[in-house]
């Protein structure tokens, strides 16, 4: 490990849960608005997942009303309050960019067998 | 104040408190050593020469093992000079680390910028391509380079290609983002010139 890495090591957090890709997950956001910051929670699955150490990042997709958002949150933020898992995703791709051109019962992430 | 010799090792990112990420560049500068102090009475002029890196004494001349015997130093791969002002208080010998930057807002780096090779017009002046199709024979060619008779020669200075990086560059008002005298690391703000592990100088900024 070179001089770098063992330097962001260690100022990673080591707060998150672990999850992977097709988890639904809910994000607490930290939104900063006129002075003041409340959580606002992101809930959808985890769709990708890249870079690591500081530069670690996951792509979050969910449907609010009928329109599809997704966001990518740096893992290692601030901003990002904490993340719990709700439901295990069970899939066969590292990135379900897939999801995309679906809806309906084609859009599912089957849920992983205990 | 003088500087300091280091060695670009990488970038990374750093997060604020409030969230904004901000690209860092590493830079483990020093521990350096006092290789040479110049005086007015003997050089004309006031300097403090610097020394930073290991080097093994075989690959070193003995003239130059000499110089570093007297600082009471093991030789050292870069020297660097920086100009001081009379009534400094820098000892042969003296060690000098990050400590010296102290509460520094910016500084300036310079370094030996990535080589390059021959480059063409797009690569090293940000040229636009030719069209593609429709039989053109232009697609990374440099183009007309001037006029006609009038005024009948090349204005100096025309972009062309040739030889693009190795070359000696300073990146200026570099915020300091972070200072690690544990590790002797500085974290500064953007990026430097150079590959990894690449020789930096490091001044405060004017």
């Amino acid at each position: 490990m070179n001089i770098v890495e063992s330097m962001v090591q260690d100022g990673l957090r080591d707060d998150l849960p672990e999850f992977n890709i097709g988890d639904t997950i809910s994000v607490a956001v930290r939104i900063t608005e006129g002075g003041k910051s409340r959580l606002q929670n992101f809930v959808g699955a985890v769709i990708a997942r890249q870079g690591t150490g500081n530069e670690e990042t996951i792509m979050v997709r969910k449907l609010t009303a009928g329109i599809a958002v997704e966001r990518i949150f740096p893992l290692q933020s601030p901003n990002v309050d904490s993340i719990t898992v709700t439901k295990r995703g069970r899939i066969r791709r590292a990135k379900l960019f897939y999801l995309r051109g679906r809806t309906g019962r084609k859009a599912r992430i089957r849920e992983a067998r205990r | 104040m003088i500087g300091l010799i280091g060695k670009k090792l990488g970038m990374t990112r750093k997060f604020e408190e409030d969230g904004r990420s901000v690209p860092v560049t590493v830079i483990e500068a020093g521990p350096c050593v006092v290789t040479q102090v110049k005086t007015e009475e003997t050089d004309g002029y006031s300097a403090v020469q610097i020394g930073f890196g290991a080097k093994k004494p075989k690959n070193t001349p003995l003239p130059m093992q000499g110089h570093f015997r007297k600082a009471g130093s093991d030789p050292v791969r870069t020297v660097a000079e920086f100009r001081v002002d009379d009534g400094h208080e820098y000892k042969l010998g003296d060690r000098v680390s990050v400590d010296v930057l102290g509460e520094t807002v910016t500084i300036d780096v310079t370094g030996t910028t990535k080589g390059r090779g021959f480059s063409g017009n797009i690569k090293r002046h940000g040229h636009h391509r030719g069209p593609d199709g429709h039989g053109s024979k232009n697609v990374r060619a440099s183009g007309s380079i001037g006029m006609h008779t009038f005024p009948g020669r090349v204005f100096p200075g025309k972009d062309m290609p040739g030889q693009y990086g190795a070359k000696r560059e300073t990146k200026k008002n570099l915020r300091v983002v972070a200072i690690d005298a544990e590790r002797n690391l500085i974290l500064v703000k953007g990026s430097v010139p150079g590959h990894k592990n690449g020789i930096v100088f490091i001044r405060p900024s004017r």
